[in-house]
């Protein structure tokens, strides 16, 4: 019997010849991830089990992101725990406030994740680097504690859903509007214990950052990865970057699927998820002219460089709306200084937006952009769940960079076409 | 192990943002994080509940991030047993690696309503609703995840396969 690309590799790093979903394996892990809120709960339980020691200092990466910088005092001593238990175990890939970067844009920048990797990260967003066609998923504190002590962990290996691509999208149309799309008719959990795995003519039509973005939000539909195969972008992407040998693997042409869900892609239109879940998607002649409160453009869903020309290039000459505030927040160091040098960051100011450093802050309510009662915003980021960036009366917009954007200079849900 | 207490339900897709909001991950004190567990959709619940009750809710349960501190919160509030049609990945995983026990059981789901008493032979899987006096069985755990949780969690399974 077949094996998808996921099985495939998931079987060559527990050692075996091949595997079965459902099977439970043991795998060695080639990076292990975690954050300033997750590691240390992780640092919790590696203490509470008596370990001393981890297994490999240089596959374990801890990237400060989500509450800095500081936001508070509390936030102040996380980071502490963290970068302490950093420097004990001799953690290089240790990422603080000027080096760090969002984690899902960070590692595969920084090239800590590739082509063929297992990775498990204390983040649910770790589902992102299986655009480099790495099997990567989000695992909880006391996991990432046990892939630190062992580097390795248990999965059951997931069956499959395969998404067929097909054409090329339409001008205003991105990797979120195709993975919005997907969750509006699957739903929340139609990936549920499931790969997502992409494949097709299409896929050569998908920028590298288009699909980081659709990975990324493979968990919104429940799933355990998303994954697409290694072609030229990705081999050109990861060239002079990463840092080990990319192995790429290919679904047996005999793979088992559950389901195949073909999607031609000049059919899609820009899409936005109303509240308060991912899956409740509509499309522009189904929205309205409610109006709109704040804009955020960034987070590890939409803050690569192409999502901040995508934004600049609708904002550029034009002024944000007034009683709107738009927060742009470039992933990583490296992202923030590009779009200086490009003038980005020159047009975001000069239309009334605000250019923070690097911070997953206001994606999930912790800082720099919390919103008050009944307050509204379109959202480049993942979840619009009930109080996600504040106020549980307040409501968030799901949506690609050129609607966002869009929405900042028209005070309501817009694309570039309609200003 | 058994368990019996009074029940607190809950619909589809009980995300981890209600369960513990991230305003609040600025801690890991398990008392702090319970303090505010369900407060965006229930603010009663941490009022009223008592050591041992139990959450019943329905579909893809504890959906949206990794946080550890969904289960924790939910257990240190005193929940004995989360009932669910289905949980999503990561909760599921969560859960038992830090001890917290969940069942799937639509059909328990269908049949119990909040506030009865509810019990559970958790070893056996066997749950009754004491209030109407209906019965159902839920698959139990396989016995690779069995073991982890008969060791008290996955850091003392390995701690002890590291023993060995």
């Amino acid at each position: 019997m077949g094996m998808t690309m996921s099985q495939k590799i998931l079987a060559a790093h527990a050692g075996l010849d091949s595997v079965k979903a459902g099977q439970l394996i043991n795998a060695k892990l080639d990076m292990v991830l975690a954050n300033d809120i997750t590691a240390p709960v992780a640092i919790k339980e590696f203490r509470k089990a008596g370990a001393t020691c981890v297994a490999c200092h240089d596959k374990i990466a801890l990237v400060m992101d989500h509450f800095t910088p500081n936001k508070d005092i509390k936030a102040a001593m996380q980071c502490k725990i963290v970068r302490e238990f950093a420097d004990e175990q001799k953690v290089d890939n240790f990422f603080d406030v000027g080096k760090m970067g969002i984690e899902h844009a960070l590692l595969p920048e920084q090239g800590l994740v590739g082509a063929g990797d297992l990775v498990i990260g204390a983040d649910s967003h770790t589902c992102t680097y299986g655009a480099l066609g790495a099997f990567s998923t989000g695992v909880g504190s006391t996991d990432m504690a046990a892939g630190m002590m062992t580097q390795t962990a248990w999965f059951k290996v997931p069956a499959a859903i395969s998404f067929v691509l097909k054409n090329k999208p339409a001008k205003y149309v991105t990797g979120k509007d195709l993975i919005l799309h997907i969750i509006g008719k699957i739903g929340v959990d139609g990936a549920l214990y499931r790969s997502m795995e992409f494949s097709g003519e299409g896929v050569k039509y998908l920028s590298m950052d288009d699909r980081f973005t659709v990975c990324n939000m493979a968990i919104e539909a429940g799933a355990k990865n998303g994954i697409f195969p290694v072609d030229d972008i990705t081999r050109e992407y990861m060239k002079d970057r990463f840092q080990r040998t990319p192995v790429e693997y290919t679904a047996d042409e005999d793979a088992v699927y559950e389901k195949v869900i073909e999607i031609d892609l000049s059919e899609l239109k820009p899409t936005v998820s109303f509240p308060h879940l991912p899956e409740n998607t509509k499309t522009q002649e189904e929205w309205d002219d409610r109006k709109i409160d704040q804009v955020v453009i960034g987070s590890c869903t939409n803050g690569h460089i192409s999502d901040l020309r995508q934004a600049a290039e609708v904002l550029k000459g034009r002024k944000v709306a007034k009683h709107m505030r738009c927060i742009i927040i470039p992933a990583t160091q490296t992202i923030y200084l590009q779009a200086i040098h490009e003038g980005l960051v020159d047009i975001f100011v000069e239309a009334g937006a605000i250019v923070s450093t690097p911070t997953c802050g206001p994606c999930l309510g912790g800082h720099m952009g919390i919103l008050a009662e009944n307050e509204r915003c379109v959202s480049t980021t993942n979840r619009n769940f009930v109080g996600r960036m504040g106020h549980i009366t307040s409501e968030i917009y799901l949506a690609s960079p050129y609607v966002a954007a869009a929405s900042a200079v028209a005070g309501k849900i817009a694309t570039p076409d309609m200003l | 192990m058994k368990v019996q207490g009074t029940v607190f339900k809950y619909g589809n897709d009980v995300d981890t943002d209600v369960i513990i909001p991230a305003r609040y991950l600025n801690t890991t004190s398990e008392q702090e994080l319970a303090s505010h567990c369900m407060e965006d959709i229930d603010k009663d619940f941490v009022k009223n509940v008592k050591s041992g009750d139990i959450m019943v809710a329905c579909d893809n349960f504890g959906c949206g991030s990794s946080r550890e501190h969904a289960p924790i919160a939910i257990k240190a509030s005193g929940i004995s047993l989360v009932i669910a049609n289905s949980f999503a990945r990561i909760f599921y995983r969560n859960s038992i690696n830090i001890g917290l026990p969940i069942l799937e059981c639509p059909q328990a789901v269908e049949n119990i309503s909040a506030g009865d008493i509810v019990s559970c032979d958790l070893s056996k899987g066997v749950i009754v609703n004491q209030t109407t006096g209906k019965s159902f069985q839920a698959e139990p755990f396989p016995p690779f995840i069995q073991e982890i949780i008969d060791d008290g969690g996955l850091m003392k399974h390995i701690e002890k396969s590291l023993k060995q």
